[in-house]
């Protein structure tokens, strides 16, 4: 009954979001204001009701109903209670669920917080969102319904979770990723609006502005969570792939942070009107891009879900109206909306626009590559684009983005006097080349130029942003750190957001350049030594976890002597499917991982182990970290918490 | 504004509507019906032990003058008890379903059948996966068509449903059993 109650609020929710979608565009149509006010309570309910139908479905996981079809594939009477929670978002129809659900909470919190958008603006944001709703609810009730039941010859108990899937970092992973993905929903809504309003100014732009950096904190967490997840839990060590799921998560990010960028120059100056709305558009139309190669089967990737080619027809008619309509209203509307400012060449302007095309450069490069065997397919090329490809254009792009990064922080608005900028630029390229070859020097030497160059540009971005730092907080002339206190929050997201780039950078650097690893046959008893760590293979013993039997080997690590961990990495055996998984064991700490992965069995005795030496990796969780913190920061900066609005009302 | 200004607009629509043509072409692209080096080629010879009857062996004899269905199945499958019901109701109407019972333990496979019920005229057991190799299966369910003398016709990997069996096997099968 609870299911049946889940799927009659799907409906339900369904109908709401019909009518916050159509009301609002009459009341704008029209100018009737009752209808405009239908859009809150409309997206508030929505969101309950949405609320209602993933609490079912967590029922149907806690309480075993099996007769549930997407439960009985998903889950197992022995399947330990935090993964029969997350088992929810384990397959098709449930993340299809969370999905929805994710809209309609930022729907929940677009009609709760309003700010200083006028009513009309944010009714119409309201309708587009749902109207964003209607399709994805149409998408689940008509092909993917999470609730549908297989009466009467329902299994007795499940087939269990994808083993894959049973890991902490997999609970909180999509969460991330969808709320970053769906938020991107936000900006477009907003694009959508002021398209049709024929309002793209600043004002309009700082509305936008904090939803837009938000849902690209949580997007840059998601997909850091997702990388950890496959380093640690696939159990070779790699933690990109280039996979095609993958590249549909870092598409709508790089598009993202091109947007994020844009909408900094169109609130402060009113420029790049057409185009920030354009990238806005962009974004989330990678976004529905990415929802469609995952869910359509037309890409094939160790993530994607069952295939069927009802459901990417479905997706495919939803992208060409969604996008197809946004492009085509934006054709006939953004010629109206231009407008004239000039900017010197100089000018952080014109490098926040380099930014823009070497990270839309950076898109492109990521989309031809996850498309291009789909092209080679229509064309009858078989060609396979694997990492040397996107190395190729990833390594220059982003090394010529930390160089151009830095003159563009410190020039001013609309023109910048060239002597002032190459004043500072004086001593600190000099210091960074000195500081990055030594730093080069005392951790290893000899490193190929381009990672030295990396390391140097590293140095160039901390140092730069440490001293500019100092220097704004010592401009208030209150000592340095009552001045930092007074210093806003955009700025310092800003910092983070930097700061966390250089820290990846440094981070993929060493770990690219200065891993070890080596595959060896080991006996008990066996000493193998890698990066100055002897680790001992020292026995095999047989361990039962909650709904699998697991190998375990005891491997302690010591270092000159001395102890260092022991290592328990485990082959496991999952119970219902039989499937068996590898669960490496690291040592982490700030400098580098242990990472020990047991292989198969050899003959009686012998095992297949993988050790590796990871330096630098935690660097580029650390840094994605702060690249989240650095999102939530600047989006609540004071100016955006302010209720006051400068648009009266009244003009609705 | 002038007129040249505005058509720029409509290039991301027209670069967009080239892209949604491109994906509409993998979307044709079947996925699930695999070519398979056997088409048209007999059947492997089986030597395997029978699931039901213990004692007895299944061999090639079987698919002989009749059309089959030889379904590979498992119980640490998901999908397989998905497809369970619907194999159920093909086996109603009085199509010969043969078993293939792949990586599995025999007396989980054995309760499987008792519990959930019984579509198969007959149940091989392949506990090696050898048979499995010399089918070319890539995991469980698959589905092939056998025909009267013995040679694989059609091979279809995932799960079998109404649509599946609409769209793929019923063209060949209608057409070949009248």
């Amino acid at each position: 009954m609870v299911a049946e109650l889940g799927h009659f609020c799907l409906w339900l929710a369904l109908a709401l979001a019909v009518l916050q979608s159509f009301a609002p565009v009459y009341g704008y149509a029209t100018g009737k204001p009752w209808m405009l006010a239908v859009a809150r309570p409309a997206a508030m309910l929505q969101w309950l009701l949405l609320t209602v139908g993933l609490l079912a479905l967590a029922w149907a996981f806690y309480s075993h109903d099996f007769s549930i079809s997407y439960v009985a594939g998903h889950s197992n009477s022995k399947l330990p209670l935090g993964y029969r929670i997350s088992a929810i978002w384990g397959g098709h129809e449930g993340s299809l669920l969370l999905w929805v659900w994710i809209l309609a909470l930022w729907g929940l919190l677009v009609s709760l917080l309003r700010g200083a958008v006028p009513k009309d603006i944010h009714a119409l944001v309201l309708a587009v969102m749902g109207m964003i709703g209607i399709g994805f609810l149409c998408f689940m009730l008509f092909t993917s319904n999470p609730f549908d039941r297989n009466l009467p010859w329902f299994p007795l108990d499940g087939g269990d979770l994808n083993p894959l899937l049973q890991d902490p970092g997999l609970i909180i992973h999509p969460p991330m990723l969808y709320t970053g993905y769906v938020g991107f929903s936000v900006a477009f809504a907003f694009a959508i609006a002021g398209l049709i309003a024929g309002k793209l100014d600043p004002a309009w732009a700082r509305w936008a502005r904090p939803w837009t950096t938000v849902a690209w904190a949580f997007l840059s967490i998601g997909i850091a969570l997702g990388s950890w997840w496959a380093y640690y839990e696939l159990g070779w060590g790699g933690w990109w792939f280039w996979d095609p799921v993958e590249n549909a998560s870092l598409m709508p990010w790089l598009c993202g942070t091109a947007l994020i960028h844009s909408l900094a120059v169109t609130e402060k100056r009113g420029l790049f009107r057409a185009w920030t709305v354009l990238l806005a558009i962009t974004a989330f139309s990678l976004c529905l891009l990415g929802t469609f190669l995952v869910r359509s089967g037309v890409l094939t990737s160790v993530h994607s879900f069952a295939n069927d080619p009802a459901r990417g027809a479905f997706i495919l008619a939803f992208l060409v109206v969604v996008v197809g309509g946004s492009l085509a209203l934006f054709a006939v509307r953004a010629p109206v909306l231009r407008h004239r400012a000039g900017f010197e060449f100089l000018s952080r302007d014109s490098f926040l626009l380099a930014n823009n095309l070497i990270l839309l450069t950076a898109t492109f490069v990521v989309l031809m590559g996850t498309l291009f065997p789909l092209l080679g397919e229509a064309l009858d090329i078989k060609i396979s684009v694997r990492a040397p490809y996107f190395n190729a254009f990833f390594v220059p792009l982003t090394l010529v983005l930390m160089m151009l990064l830095v003159p563009g922080m410190s020039s001013n608005w609309k023109k910048q006097e060239g002597r002032a900028l190459l004043k500072r630029l004086f001593w600190l390229v000099p210091v960074s080349i000195v500081l990055g070859v030594a730093v080069v020097a005392i951790s290893g030497g000899e490193l190929p130029f381009v990672a030295v160059l990396a390391v140097v540009l590293v140095v160039y971005v901390l140092l730069a942003h440490i001293v500019d730092w100092a220097q704004k907080a010592l401009a208030f002339r209150s000592g340095l750190l009552a001045g930092a206190r007074r210093l806003p929050r955009a700025y310092y997201g800003m910092v983070l957001g930097h700061i966390g780039l250089a820290i990846i950078v440094a981070g993929v650097t060493q770990v690219s350049f200065r891993e070890s690893e080596r595959d060896l046959r080991m006996l008990p008893g066996d000493v193998a030594t890698v990066a100055g760590y002897e680790f001992t293979f020292a026995q095999v013993v047989d361990r039962a976890g909650p709904n699998f039997n697991a190998v375990r080997g005891i491997v302690p690590v010591t270092s000159n002597g001395r102890l260092v961990t022991t290592l328990h990495p485990e082959k496991r055996t999952y119970l219902a499917s039989g499937q068996v998984m590898t669960e490496a064991a690291i040592h982490s700490n700030l400098w580098r991982d242990l990472y020990v992965a047991l292989g198969e069995p050899i003959d009686d005795t012998a095992w297949a182990v993988r050790i590796y030496y990871k330096p630098g990796i935690g660097w580029l969780w650390i840094g994605s970290l702060l690249l989240g913190i650095g999102g939530v920061l600047a989006a609540t900066d004071r100016r955006y918490r302010s209720r006051k609005s400068e648009e009266a009302d009244a003009a609705a | 504004m002038q007129p040249r200004k505005g058509l720029w607009m409509f290039l991301p629509l027209l670069a967009f509507l080239g892209l949604a043509v491109l994906l509409a072409s993998g979307l044709g692209r079947d996925t699930e019906e695999l070519p398979t080096a056997l088409a048209g080629k007999p059947l492997p010879e089986i030597q395997l032990p029978s699931l039901m009857r213990r004692g007895t062996e299944v061999s090639n004899e079987l698919f002989i003058g009749h059309w089959t269905l030889l379904n590979v199945w498992a119980t640490w499958c998901p999908t397989c008890y998905v497809e369970h019901p619907y194999l159920i109701n093909l086996a109603e109407q009085g199509i010969r379903i043969v078993g293939l019972n792949y990586k599995d333990e025999t007396d989980k496979a054995r309760e499987y059948l008792a519990s959930l019920g019984n579509p198969y005229i007959e149940v091989a057991i392949d506990e090696s996966g050898s048979y499995g190799i010399d089918l070319g299966v890539y995991g469980a369910p698959e589905t092939f068509v056998i025909n009267p003398q013995g040679e694989v016709v059609l091979r279809y990997v995932g799960e079998l449903n109404d649509r599946s069996w609409q769209q793929r096997f019923a063209p060949v099968w209608e057409k070949e059993t009248q």
